[in-house]
């Protein structure tokens, strides 16, 4: 096999592990739109479950107590979030900016004290045989128990939402809050249920970035992969399994454009790192050029306050 | 979570308070840090003592950058610790490099302090055109070009550091490709790369370096994927002209080596890192302040100071490193201090193999601040700029 080959598949493994931190995020994030809530805070919960993950990790040595502590701090951040838009029918857009704008503030503030902590040594984790077969074995097997949890967590959501009862609730509630009410289904309880669970995913996408992808803790460190993970859900037309794919394939162009550079390809980073928001324009343009598409995809009620009883 | 709960109370009571709350801690942040000036008891006779020196920096990352910022505060620290009560330093870290530093400048300058340093190359204009109206303050520039009456600039030869590494790199790689992550491709990045290239040629002249560009100093996770993909692509032994520790960390993660830049990063990779190439920025800032407090501090000057000052230096080197590529470190950093080694001499060659300098031919400073051309051994193209 020839070190071209290898580098390969090194790449996928490498576009595989960017991707899963926005997979994890953006599945969240589907599961608040998909009961009809939209979070931009997801920037903001994944900064504040950094930090959260990263702290925890640096005092228990544990990166699993990071992660849980991360999920902890993204579902406290949504579950107040959740309280705003739901009960008070706040602006879900204002709401979800000042979340955001928030947590980046305050995870720097309380990150302070953190910039300087080191974590031990990282584990390397390998499936047994899987991990020694040629190439694929470098492409696809060698990667943190996250990165599979990712594919995981893809299936089972896919599965609750169209073949559980509970997930047809969710995406009724989603689609016609109105309906789901008269039907004596508890809507606020359940659209914030969905938050603090899209929040929760969003805090162990952030605490793997610090626990794991990036060991450290600096100010602002997610630099944007929220606000992709919110155009990876459009970009998907809310669809699990194309969540996913859409995340692999952001990663990809996120690796790509420094494994060409290795091979003296020159290529302007700037442009491929604009390349997802304009991907995701591009998708809502297509979905709204067709009414009929609009209804197939896109939840109906997304965004829209519920007052019950009117 | 105390924390999280605390701010989600926050939230709670209002969404504004929210808001400004982010918006103060969004912004710079401030400290101030008498240099351990104990107040005068009010008892005691008013000796005639003069006024302590104002003095402030502004920082372009975070204090706990670990690098180059970092490095800055040691120094400022080293100031403190030099002039005791004469001076009161303060420091305002994060300014970013566009017009909004200009206001920084102003708000220091209003403030009373009346030497300011400027610690990244994009304050140039915001400096100048600050410098043009506070006459009575002394401002100095790090790694700029421009000067005013008062406005000076300094710089390190950061580039000595990059080759010193690059010797060791080369003894070290068994791959024979060597990977740098780069920042922004400006003359003093480039200048590395191709010193680290000709430092590794020193020990091995088959050594290859590929070149990965970030286009900003100071962004973790990007830097990580960067150095993860020279790492795939080839190299063992990386080095990087960012401002994180973030590409010594994937050395470690991957079993490969790297480099601590600007500060000691030993610590963050016990058994990747091979040493730090540092600056210390303390010698410069102590003659600075000197000549401010001693009335000999003169604007449109230009310092450029390495290893022959104690600007420069390779600190802790790895045990791990062997004994003859310590040895000509050491060679290297002592002809350096005395003068009889220069890194730019002639014969050299371009990437394309024309020849840049001719034999014997030493580059001058202008020279050296003019570099956009890779050396023969470094692997791809700068990028071109506007």
């Amino acid at each position: 096999m020839t070190a071209d080959m290898e580098s390969y598949a090194l790449l996928i493994a490498a576009s595989m592990n960017a991707g899963t931190v926005l997979a994890i995020a953006a599945l969240g994030l589907l599961i608040n739109e998909r009961a009809g809530i939209v979070n931009l805070g997801a920037e903001g919960m994944m900064l504040v479950a950094a930090i959260a993950g990263f702290a925890t990790a640096v005092h228990t040595g544990s990166d699993v107590l990071g992660f849980l502590a991360g999920m902890v701090a993204g579902g406290l951040m949504a579950a107040a979030f959740g309280l705003l838009v739901i009960w008070l029918n706040t602006n879900q857009y204002a709401a979800g900016l000042a979340l955001s704008l928030f947590g980046t503030g305050f995870s720097a503030f309380v990150g302070i004290g953190y910039t300087q902590e080191k974590l031990g040594p990282r584990p390397h984790f390998d499936l047994p045989f899987l991990a020694d077969l040629p190439w694929v074995g470098g492409a696809f097997f060698r990667q943190h128990p996250i990165v599979y949890l990712a594919i995981a967590l893809t299936a089972a959501l896919a599965w609750f939402l169209y073949r559980s009862r509970p997930g047809l609730v969710l995406r009724a509630v989603g689609e016609s809050p109105e309906s789901a009410h008269a039907l004596g289904y508890p809507v606020r309880r359940i659209r914030l249920a969905a938050v603090v669970a899209g929040g929760a995913l969003c805090g162990l996408a952030g605490a793997y970035v610090s626990v794991i992808y990036t060991p450290l803790w600096v100010e602002g460190m997610i630099a944007g992969k929220g606000w992709i993970a919110l155009a990876l859900t459009t970009f998907a037309t809310w669809r699990p399994a194309r969540v996913l794919l859409g995340a692999y394939l952001f990663g990809f162009v996120t690796m790509l454009q420094f494994h060409l550079q290795g091979q003296g390809v020159q290529v302007a980073s700037q442009f491929l790192s604009m390349l997802p928001y304009l991907a995701t324009i591009v998708v809502l343009v297509l979905i709204s050029s067709n009414a009929s598409f609009i209804r197939a995809n896109m939840p109906a009620s997304l965004g829209k306050p519920f007052f019950p009883g009117s | 979570m105390s924390m999280t709960s605390k701010r989600s109370t926050l939230l709670k009571l209002t969404g504004f308070a929210a808001l400004a709350a982010t918006a103060a801690l969004a912004g710079c942040s401030k400290k101030e840090e008498p240099a351990a000036a104990a107040p005068e008891p009010a008892s005691a006779p008013m000796a005639a003592k003069p006024e302590p020196l104002k003095v402030a920096f502004a920082y372009v990352g975070p204090v706990g950058d670990g690098g180059w910022t970092f490095a800055h505060d040691n120094a400022r620290k080293a100031l403190e610790k030099e002039f005791g009560d004469k001076i009161v330093t303060s420091f305002v870290e994060k300014v970013p490099e566009a017009a909004d530093a200009e206001r920084v400048f102003r708000d220091m300058a209003s403030q009373g302090n009346k030497l300011i340093f400027g610690t990244t190359f994009g304050y140039m204009e915001p400096m100048l055109k600050a410098a043009a109206d506070l006459k009575d303050v002394k401002f100095e520039h790090a790694t700029g070009y421009k000067q005013a009456e008062n406005m000076r600039t300094y710089d390190s030869r950061t580039y000595e550091g990059a080759y010193m590494a690059g010797v060791i790199a080369g003894k070290v790689s068994k791959s024979g490709t060597l990977g740098v992550v780069g920042s922004i491709p400006i003359p003093e990045v480039i200048r590395n790369i191709n010193s680290f290239t000709l430092g590794a040629q020193s020990s091995n002249p088959k050594v290859k370096v590929k070149v990965v560009w970030v286009n900003e100093w100071f962004n973790p996770p990007k830097e990580t994927e960067a150095a993860q993909s020279l790492i795939n692509g080839g190299a063992d032994v990386l080095m990087q002209n960012t401002d994180s520790s973030a590409v010594l960390q994937t050395a470690e993660k991957n079993g490969k080596f790297g480099f601590g830049w600007d500060s000691d990063m030993t610590a963050y990779g016990p058994k990747a890192h091979l040493a730090s190439a540092v600056i210390n920025w303390g010698p410069y800032y102590i003659k600075a302040v000197g000549d401010a407090l001693g009335g000999k501090w003169a604007g449109n000057q230009h310092a450029w100071w390495g290893v022959k000052e104690g600007a420069i230096d390779i600190v802790s080197i790895a045990d791990s490193v062997p004994a003859d590529a310590k040895e000509a470190v050491a060679k290297v950093k002592a002809g350096l201090k005395d003068g009889s080694f220069v890194i730019w001499k002639g014969p050299l060659l371009g990437q394309d193999g024309k020849e840049i300098l001719k034999k014997d031919e030493v580059a001058d400073d202008k020279f050296l601040s003019g570099i956009n051309f890779y050396v023969k051994g470094v692997e791809g193209k700068v990028p071109s700029g506007k």
